[in-house]
């Protein structure tokens, strides 16, 4: 299946194997959700396990989104991943699947990342109103955003 | 299928405009701070009189960071922090846990751990829907069966406790098998508690299935169809009291499920009655299972040979196992270091929440808390 979409998509399709047993590919970009719709429609893939991402600062594109499918019909299970840099978007699949909406929110929340098109884009988990996005490398174990928590819970530190 | 957009709701809230007074429709607050909403869960409801126009969950007051956590931690240390997010069923958030990691190093448990590892979560399964049915109970308004429930989980408990010294949060399987073996006297123990609990679920059946008051709170309530399940992502006993007979123990076997005859029971209406009749069912099949798994146990080590410092290969894996909740999911890339790069938990518990807003639809204030009660979150698992 995966090396039929490989054929149908060309080079935006840079990689399509397995890994322990487990399908994936990495995809352009551009392809995203075009892809997904795709897969959803054509290959059967009617749930949306998990969207997640992960942050490799030392790439050029520091983002990658991953999204977990699941197809019932043919109990099958694939991920897709995408790069993308820091600061750039993703379209948002809360069309395709209605599941990705909390998904989503919780990658903007953790990381900053973008959903075009996501309906309600906002914190999911933070507070509204915190400042930085805890899942980044960057963002230190013990940091926190102490002027929200003085501010808000009145106390020196929540640590 | 309903159209995506039907999904999402669109409360505008803090909007206090002239005609605000006039309007019949009210907006309240339901939470953090409420008996019934398992936990810390805050849910902002759209009211027309008594009919619920639209909500919208507010979570993450139990968030602690434990995807951040385990980027700090290595595979050995995180293994206990899985405990803390589902905590009425920590022993399936090891088992996957542990799973998920021995797959990445391409390991396997060996049989009998995989044996120790199935009765502790079956035991685990059943515990978890006692205090999900004593708790949804109460909320509808039929106290007794808490008590029952409860007593009869403390057995379950004192097994727990007797093996690994842990009542909640056991930490009862290491990465590569089980760190304990079984105490003298534990097949016992558990023959005695299945043989015990058996006609307890009967007893349970007695006071709820044909009880009138919960016939009319529970009938038709929260409804949700099969698609929209399947749309919404919603797992575990909610999709299948929907009538979709799914249940990665039989679609895509781990730990040896697949040497167990059991049956993954279904409903049809996909109502909170039906629900209710699928965990009841559940149980019963955990006790076939745990049968099974005693009488069949083999002899053997309980630990694979696992190096000293655990290093997984370079390399990301996904893998989920059916948790009393749903689906859970642990999602690990690995950078070949002591520590994961990336742990990512897919909790049944926060994509099973997500379909509140369209079950409540159209409903009662109280059928909201019905309904909080029958898709059986927990709020550790949610916020993690």
């Amino acid at each position: 299946m995966v090396a039929s979409l490989k054929r149908q998509f060309g080079s935006g399709v840079s990689e399509a194997s397995t890994y322990l047993g487990q399908s994936y590919m990495v995809v352009d970009r551009s392809l995203v959700p075009e892809i997904l719709q795709v897969l959803r429609d054509q290959e059967q893939f009617d749930y949306c396990v998990d969207i997640t991402a992960i942050h490799r600062p030392d790439h050029a594109k520091q983002f990658e989104v991953v999204w977990i499918l699941y197809s019932f019909p043919r109990n099958e299970r694939i991920r897709v991943k995408t790069a993308i840099a820091d600061g750039e978007a993703v379209p948002s699949s809360v069309p395709i699947w209605p599941a990705a909406n909390w998904l989503e929110r919780e990658v903007f929340d953790m990381f900053g990342i973008h959903f075009d098109g996501h309906p309600d884009l906002k914190r999911i988990l933070l507070p509204e109103g915190w400042k930085g996005h805890p899942l980044r490398k960057d963002y230190g174990i013990i940091q926190q955003d102490s002027e929200w928590v003085q501010i808000n819970l009145g106390i020196e530190s929540g640590q | 299928m309903t159209e995506p957009s039907t999904y999402i709701s669109h409360l505008e809230l803090g909007e206090k405009d002239e005609t605000y007074l006039d309007s019949n429709e009210l907006i309240i607050n339901m939470g953090p701070q409420h008996p019934a909403t398992h936990g810390v869960l805050r849910v902002i409801l759209k009211l027309d009189g008594e009919k619920v126009l639209g909500t919208e969950c507010v979570i993450g007051y139990l968030h602690r960071g434990v995807e951040k956590i385990a980027e700090h931690r290595t595979y050995t240390m995180f293994n206990p922090y899985v405990d803390r997010m589902d905590y009425v069923a920590a022993v399936s958030n090891g088992l996957g846990y542990c799973e998920a990691v021995e797959k990445l190093m391409n390991i396997e448990a060996p049989p009998r751990a995989k044996y120790i590892r199935v009765i502790l979560t079956e035991l685990n399964r059943i515990a978890s829907h006692q205090l999900w049915l004593g708790t949804h109970a109460l909320d509808i308004g039929a106290i007794t069966p808490l008590f029952y429930t409860f007593r009869d989980r403390e057995e379950i408990l004192k097994i727990f406790e007797k093996y690994c010294g842990a009542r909640l949060t056991t930490h009862a399987f290491r990465i590569g098998g089980c760190q304990y073996e079984t105490y003298d006297g534990f097949e016992k123990d558990v023959k005695k508690f299945l043989d015990f609990f058996r006609p307890k679920i009967d007893e349970y059946e007695e006071l709820l299935t044909t009880n009138r008051i919960w016939l009319e709170r529970t009938k038709g309530v929260g409804r949700i169809s099969d698609k929209d399940c399947i749309a919404l992502g919603v797992t575990g006993p909610v999709l299948r009291a929907s009538g979709v007979r799914w249940d990665i123990r039989k679609a895509q076997p781990y730990s040896g499920y697949q040497n167990f005859d059991f049956e993954i029971p279904i409903g049809t209406n996909g109502d909170t009655y039906d629900r209710y009749l699928v965990r009841m069912a559940e149980m019963r099949q955990s006790v076939r299972i745990c049968e099974q798994a005693v009488a069949g146990s083999p002899e053997g080590p309980i630990m694979a040979k696992v190096p000293k410092v655990i290093k997984p290969p370079v390399g990301e894996i996904y893998h989920s196992i059916e948790a009393p909740k749903g689906e859970l999911g642990y999602f690990i890339v690995s950078d070949g270091s002591t520590q994961p790069y990336r742990l990512r938990v897919r909790p049944p518990s926060f994509v099973n929440l997500q379909a509140l807003d369209l079950m409540v639809r159209g409903a009662l204030v109280a059928d909201v808390i019905a309904v909080i009660g029958t898709l059986d979150i927990v709020l550790g698992e949610v916020d993690r």
